[in-house]
């Protein structure tokens, strides 16, 4: 009785759980715009128009380009041999936590980076490193670079998941046997029935690329840096007579997020009209195919090699020792960077651990129990849901957590560990959620019957029968919970109000620095963690089902 | 020579032969390929489309008029096809639907429209270019798969169990309608099928996908 009671509270809680702190956080805003002459301040400072532009340019431009990659690259590959190769080589770049994709990224193209070393000085002649602005450009490209690698396998993941529901096969048939070329009948046939499901995380990309903290931070311009850096910036200074500024800066956006998306929503429909268009005048497209399969496997393979070089630069420089510029390769190597930076390192790690285990295990836990309501009251879930889910993704991040900042340590709990992975929970829980979701609601219900006609409760069917089955799909959802946490920068800083340190904050930290020994040894953990995560989701249904052949092959 | 050629067309899997076709089909005739499911028929229409997965071996060339066409892409064959369903696109209008296949050199909006009001009037369904495929009846989808398949003029047709989700009544009326419209275009046309009915109305031969003729049992 109790039990169904808590399985019936769950989600409507973690509705609460996700709007709630994204409304406090947005309702607190009004406390400091309120007195004062934030908006003023804000209005005064001459770098907005600079910071606004950034935001909006880095933030678009990235989406676009990170989404017609990966369009490009299943309408384009879907069904060859090299399209398998190309998603096993981007799919573990999204567990690469943003930071650490950032910094490997800042060493391999920075004026002294790896692809300097390699050219020089043989073909540049460089026997130093140039004087060119390369990281931190004032036009932001290096950003765009680092947030379309990063987002470019997220969006190919999305598509790939939406794919099955647009009857890609037999449309592709059709319009090869009316002559059409595959890129061109796929972006016809295809990309109409998946955009649907792909919008919300387009928008999401959206507004994390318009306002992402710790990839601004790391590639980004300085003078002026982007809105959200600013606002941080603002919000983080002991004078509480910023947090006037910041909350103006916080509404502003607000504001810009949502033109964007109220542009996107008006694009969406031209570009609706223009294919319909386009189909209508019969054109093939089949010279395309030859020009954008090879660019597209071009560019697949160029992002993946950014965050993979870029991650094994920063390993090398974690055990090198002597390494001059132009060298290719440090002159000696040693593990003395490790045994220095180890206290602080463990300490970090240990930290982070905590709380991803303790905001992956919370979040894991209502999805489980919001799944199984749904079986066992019946409820069908909606768009609202979706959209619900969706909140925290969309409201940008730097929006509502200095409120909520304020909020927690009025009411006197700000700064701990607690109160930082409860606010990790609300962004982990709907990666959690959308992962577990479609395995859960796709388990043959005929098992359940054959279940309770053999006398089994729901709770037995629950616990023996139904999570044991969906174990593997139950850990990959607590491994990418992890690696959401573990990657988490600006909640871990806002809400921990500096004082809970992690890894993915050091290493932020560290980023100014430019040593990069330190730096290496930093986001060398901050990738091996959510890695080992995924390596345990694989590993551990293969251990205990090894010998159970109905259970391979399972995902 | 005009008409599909299969010659010596094999398909085999692991060794083991699926397909065996040796036979070629005159205009406007309409060969049937009868067997079970899993029995080779859908492995014989995607060799003679081009689909077929890598892990088949194929020996043997398909002709048609004339031309050597076994290792061109799908869509330089100039093949058509008609699913079991109708696969009419969802985010196209009935109109939007034909003109897809309409090949481009009819150019000019009015010259494509025009084009495409004349073959919804040869399905008797006039005035349906701005519908919505998902408001129209399965006979009414139906023959516009049929006109959308015939106006993007290919010089052969592949009909994988085209009537087989139909209803009882209209099915009949739809294989005559197809049937009519493959002899009137005079096209080489192979039907796949498990029907018998189906094979009767074709009138042409009747053979498994291994080539050997099948007795017309009730």
């Amino acid at each position: 009785m109790t039990q169904g009671g808590v399985l019936r509270a769950a989600p409507p809680l973690t509705a609460l759980l996700m709007a709630g702190p994204v409304l406090a956080g947005l309702g607190a805003l009004a406390i400091p715009l309120s007195d004062g002459d934030g908006l003023a301040r804000l209005l005064a400072w001459n770098g907005l128009s600079g910071a606004v532009r950034l935001s909006l340019v880095t933030g678009v431009v990235s989406t676009l380009v990170s989404l017609a990659l990966a369009l490009l690259i299943v309408a384009a590959l879907d069904g060859r041999r090299s399209f398998r190769l190309i998603t096993r080589a981007l799919s573990p770049l999204l567990s690469v936590p943003h930071a650490a994709a950032a910094l490997g990224l800042a060493f391999l193209i920075s004026p002294s980076g790896w692809i300097a070393r390699v050219l020089s000085p043989w073909a540049t002649g460089w026997q130093t490193p140039p004087d060119v602005l390369i990281l931190n450009d004032p036009a932001g490209l290096a950003l765009i670079l680092g947030l379309v690698v990063k987002e470019t396998p997220f969006l190919l993941l999305m598509i790939l998941a939406a794919l099955p529901q647009a009857d890609p096969a037999r449309r592709m048939t059709v319009a090869a046997s009316l002559g059409y070329g595959r890129f061109a009948g796929w972006a016809l046939t295809v990309l109409p029935a998946v955009w649907p499901q792909i919008r919300l995380p387009v928008c999401a990309v959206l507004a994390y690329a318009m306002t992402s903290v710790e990839m601004a931070l790391i590639l980004g311009p300085s003078l002026p840096p982007t809105l959200a850096v600013q606002i941080v910036t603002w919000s983080m200074q002991p004078d509480l007579a910023w947090r006037g500024p910041a909350a103006a800066g916080a509404v502003l956006q607000l504001g810009l997020v949502v033109a964007v998306l109220a542009v996107l929503w008006l694009g969406e429909r031209l570009v609706a009209v223009l294919g319909c268009r386009l189909a209508f005048t019969g054109r093939r497209g089949a010279r395309l195919d030859g020009i954008v399969a090879p660019l597209a496997v071009v560019l697949a393979a160029g992002s993946a090699a950014a965050v993979g070089l870029g991650l094994a630069g920063l390993g090398v420089w974690s055990v090198a020792g002597l390494w001059t510029f132009p060298d290719a390769l440090p002159a000696t190597f040693t593990t003395g960077t490790w045994e220095s930076a180890a206290p602080g390192l463990l300490a970090a790690s240990a930290r982070t651990v905590a709380l991803a285990a303790i905001s992956a295990g919370a979040a894991l836990a209502l999805t489980l129990a919001c799944l199984e309501a749904e079986v066992r009251f019946g409820l069908r879930p909606g768009h609202a849901a979706l959209w619900l889910l969706y909140l925290p993704l969309l409201v940008p991040q730097v929006v509502f957590l200095p409120g909520l900042h304020v909020l927690f340590v009025w009411l006197g709990f700000g700064g701990s560990l607690w109160a930082v992975a409860a606010v990790h929970v609300v962004f982990v829980l709907p990666y959690v959620f959308l992962s577990l979701a479609a395995p859960w609601r796709a388990w043959d219900a005929r098992i359940c019957v054959a279940g309770a006609a053999l006398g089994a409760g729901a709770d037995r069917v629950f616990w023996r029968l139904r999570l044991p089955m969906l174990l593997q799909p139950v850990l990959t959802a607590l491994a990418i919970g992890l690696a959401v946490s573990i990657g988490q920068y600006l909640p871990t800083l806002a809400i921990g109000g500096g004082r809970v340190t992690t890894l993915t904050t050091e290493a932020v930290a560290l980023s100014s620095g430019g040593n990069r020994r330190v730096i290496g040894t930093y986001a060398v953990m901050q990738t091996l963690l959510p890695a080992v995560g995924f390596a345990l989701a694989l590993a551990l249904p293969a251990l205990v089902f090894r010998n159970r052949r109905g259970m391979r092959g399972a995902t | 020579m005009t008409g599909l050629v299969l010659d010596r067309l094999t398909v085999r899997r692991g060794g083991v032969p699926v397909v065996a076709l040796d036979l070629s089909v005159r205009p406007g005739e309409v060969l049937t390929v009868m067997g079970p499911s899993g029995s080779g028929k859908s492995t014989a229409l995607a060799a003679i489309l081009g689909t077929l997965d890598p892990s088949f071996e194929r020996t043997g060339s398909i002709r048609l008029d004339g031309i050597d066409v076994t290792d061109l892409p799908t869509r330089a064959r100039r093949i058509g096809l008609l699913f079991q369903d109708d696969v009419l696109f969802p985010h196209l209008s009935v109109g939007g639907n034909l003109a897809f296949a309409l090949p481009p050199e009819r150019r000019g909006r009015a010259a494509r429209r025009a084009a495409v009001e004349e073959a919804l009037d040869k399905a008797d369904l006039r005035g349906f270019a701005d519908r919505d495929p998902a408001t129209l009846s399965g006979g009414q989808r139906a023959r516009v798969a049929l006109m959308r398949t015939l106006l993007a003029e290919p010089r052969a047709l592949l009909l994988d169990e085209p009537f087989a989700r139909l209803d009882t009544d209209l099915r009949g009326r739809i294989r005559d309608f197809v049937l009519d419209r493959i002899r009137a275009e005079g096209l080489p046309a192979i039907l796949v099928t498990h029907d018998h009915e189906d094979a009767r109305a074709a009138g042409g031969r009747i053979v498994d996908p291994t080539g050997r003729p099948v007795p017309d049992a009730p």
